[in-house]
């Protein structure tokens, strides 16, 4: 087992195709990252890059036909994921590993009371008869800061607003105390003002709950404050890995350069025009021999375009999937300095 | 939900009345009449029947007292059926009807819905593609030919049932078999796509990341929106089957309502016609208000004030 060293999921070389008439989709493309127990990672990356398709992959969610996890290894807490059965794999989902997904609005059944959609997760998992499952239920809601919950508990999903509906999607997801949650994109489909409040209530039931979290978003100022790495993905490769603040201060890959300079810094850029990164994010169907970013890249050579770029080693946490690796990141630690001298 | 109730059943009624008169003025404007027979009455008798039934007053007052009939629910007594009151001809021949039209329903609810909730889950495969072509094989056989097929092969080959005639559990198989098949075909293909497309949906993925068992998903979360489209289709569908098929009810020599309503159009039977018309537009009515009543147990999204 791996519980020694602290290690919850460990995925390796994950490959999830889809069987389209447009050809084999690569959605993601060899995938390997490793998450400790009560870390939180951030995946960050355009949509369409592979981030959703990863997670589902991890519960063993996607639809098959026409995907297919064709290559990897899931290991969660010494469990292959991938050799299991369908009925092993039910008892983990819910249980071991919930998730979050991004549009409140339609993640919950709007046919069922908030109270069935609750009460369901623990009768199957804990074992719960319908009253403790219910009283369960009433605390998780109250948990979640959904006020008062008594009453609540009995409506239907469109009585609540979408941020409440989140809210109820994460108790839902915490009501067993899993080991790992994974959200998908949980404040996309919200306003800015209830994102923030999604969020604090994540990092605090984090804590709480003593649960690992993948935090899937395409939103590098979600991840800021919430992860201890993130994993860059693009076109179904990992394009950069780092700890959270190194990332942030020295990148070592234009794609991540280029979507740092996208997030607009009011202070210091008022009046310039907003930084966009060229182009649009290639057909993972059919991906041209070298990098997938190169079209799209600022200092692209020659060799960008003929060959696959290697997965550089900048230094103990940190890769990155570029031919210049060493050379972007001694530019931004460059860049790091010139600012902190000023 | 109270009033909304009692307002539809109050809009029963004009509609009821408007149908009617549209088929009044239809049996009106068609050329002939009752009377208009290749044995042509002495024109002293005709004076004589036609002053008896009213059939001597203008349009006007005909119409009047048509319609004063009707809101007290009284047809008056047939033309064809000599002492025979149009509310009695319909309780006589409406239950004839009635059972094998429920019946057939039920069998084809049975028979469609499984069909079509297997299909759409395993779709793609052997049995998704046999019980669609199966099913578009129940739309497009007409049933004058399949009920004929039917008492060929198990009436006058195998003489498992009799083949027309009422008396018994075993008459009534092969025309309640004939009747649902088209039926059961409409909804297994109704169900199957609606099944497939709520099955798409995100909530039935949070459903699966719960650790729900398939089945489980699927009677629990899918189910109530998959078979929105066949509720649909229940009310007009019931209606016009307990109200009886004359092809059906022709095939298997059943004293039904359809049988009648036709020989009343041919015969030109006008109280008779206005009789089951009405009779006709008002179960369509309740029919489609049940529906509409059911939606909201169905979806609690839709309420009504």
């Amino acid at each position: 087992m791996n519980e020694q060293n602290g290690t919850i999921l460990s995925v390796k070389d994950l490959k999830t195709y889809f069987q389209t008439e447009d050809g084999v989709v690569k959605a993601v493309d060899g995938i390997s990252f490793e998450l400790k127990k009560g870390e939180t990672i951030g995946v960050v990356g355009e949509s369409g890059s592979g981030k959703s398709v990863t997670n589902l992959s991890i519960m063993r969610l996607i639809p098959e036909p026409p995907g297919k996890i064709v290559n990897g290894d899931i290991i969660f807490n010494g469990i292959d994921i991938r050799k299991l059965s369908i009925e092993d794999v039910r008892k983990i989902r819910g249980k071991r590993i919930a998730m979050i997904f991004q549009d409140p609005m339609t993640s919950l059944n709007p046919f069922l009371k908030i109270s069935s959609q609750l009460m369901e997760v623990t009768q199957l998992h804990l074992g719960h008869t319908k009253e403790q499952a219910y009283q369960h239920a009433i605390k998780m809601l109250k948990t979640v800061g959904i006020p008062d919950a008594e009453s609540r508990i009995n409506g239907y999903p469109h009585e609540f607003s979408g941020g409440m509906r989140q809210r109820v999607m994460i108790a839902m997801a915490l009501s067993c105390q899993p080991e790992l949650l994974i959200a998908d994109e949980p404040t996309t489909a919200l306003d800015v003002t209830i994102q923030a409040q999604i969020l604090e209530l994540i990092k605090n039931l984090k804590a709480e709950f003593g649960a690992s979290v993948i935090l899937i978003t395409h939103d590098l100022g979600v991840v800021a404050g919430m992860t201890e790495k993130i994993i860059v993905m693009y076109a179904g490769k990992v394009f950069e890995t780092a700890p959270t603040a190194e990332l942030f201060a020295t990148p070592a890959n234009p794609y991540t350069k280029g979507l740092l300079k996208s997030v607009p810094d009011p202070a210091h850029e008022e009046g310039t025009e907003l930084y966009q990164i060229p182009g649009l994010p290639p057909d993972v169907a059919h991906l041209p021999p070298g990098c997938p970013f190169a079209e799209r890249c600022e200092r692209a050579q020659e060799i960008c375009v003929q060959e696959f770029p290697p997965f550089v080693q900048i230094n103990e946490n940190h890769y990155s999937l570029c031919h210049f690796a060493k050379e972007v990141y001694a530019e931004s630690v460059a860049e790091r300095e010139n600012k902190n001298e000023r | 939900m109270l009033s909304f109730i009692i307002r539809r059943l109050l809009l029963v009624i004009p509609m009821a009345l408007l149908v009617v008169t549209l088929t009044w003025v239809l049996i009106r404007a068609a050329p002939g009449s009752f009377y208009s027979s290749e044995k042509k009455l002495p024109p002293a008798i005709e004076a004589n029947i036609k002053k008896k039934y009213g059939l001597d007053k203008p349009w006007y007052q005909q119409y009047g007292l048509m319609m004063g009939n009707i809101l007290r629910l009284d047809f008056g007594d047939s033309l064809k059926y000599q002492g025979q009151s149009v509310n009695e001809i319909i309780k006589r021949h409406f239950p004839y009807s009635a059972t094998i039209g429920l019946l057939a329903y039920i069998l084809a609810l049975i028979l469609g819905l499984t069909a079509g909730i297997v299909a759409a889950l395993k779709q793609n495969s052997a049995f998704d593609y046999g019980s669609m072509a199966l099913a578009m094989l129940g739309l497009s056989v007409p049933n004058f030919v399949l009920g004929p097929i039917l008492v060929l092969v198990f009436s006058l080959w195998l003489f498992i049932f009799p083949p027309a005639r009422w008396g018994g559990l075993m008459a009534l198989v092969l025309p309640v078999i004939t009747l649902s098949m088209i039926y059961a075909a409409y909804i297994a293909r109704l169900t199957r796509a609606g099944m497939l497309e709520v099955m798409r949906s995100d909530y039935i993925r949070t459903a699966r990341a719960k650790g729900l068992a398939e089945w489980k998903v699927l009677l629990k979360h899918a189910l109530r929106g998959g078979i929105v489209p066949v509720v649909s289709f229940t009310g007009p569908a019931l209606a016009s089957l307990l109200a009886g098929t004359v092809v059906v009810e022709k095939v298997f020599a059943i004293p039904g309502l359809g049988n009648i309503f036709i020989q009343a159009v041919l015969n030109r039977d006008e109280p008779l016609i206005l009789g089951i018309v009405a009779f006709l537009s008002i179960l369509i009515m309740i029919f489609n208000l049940a529906v509409d009543i059911s939606y909201g147990f169905l979806d609690p999204r839709i309420r009504y004030e």
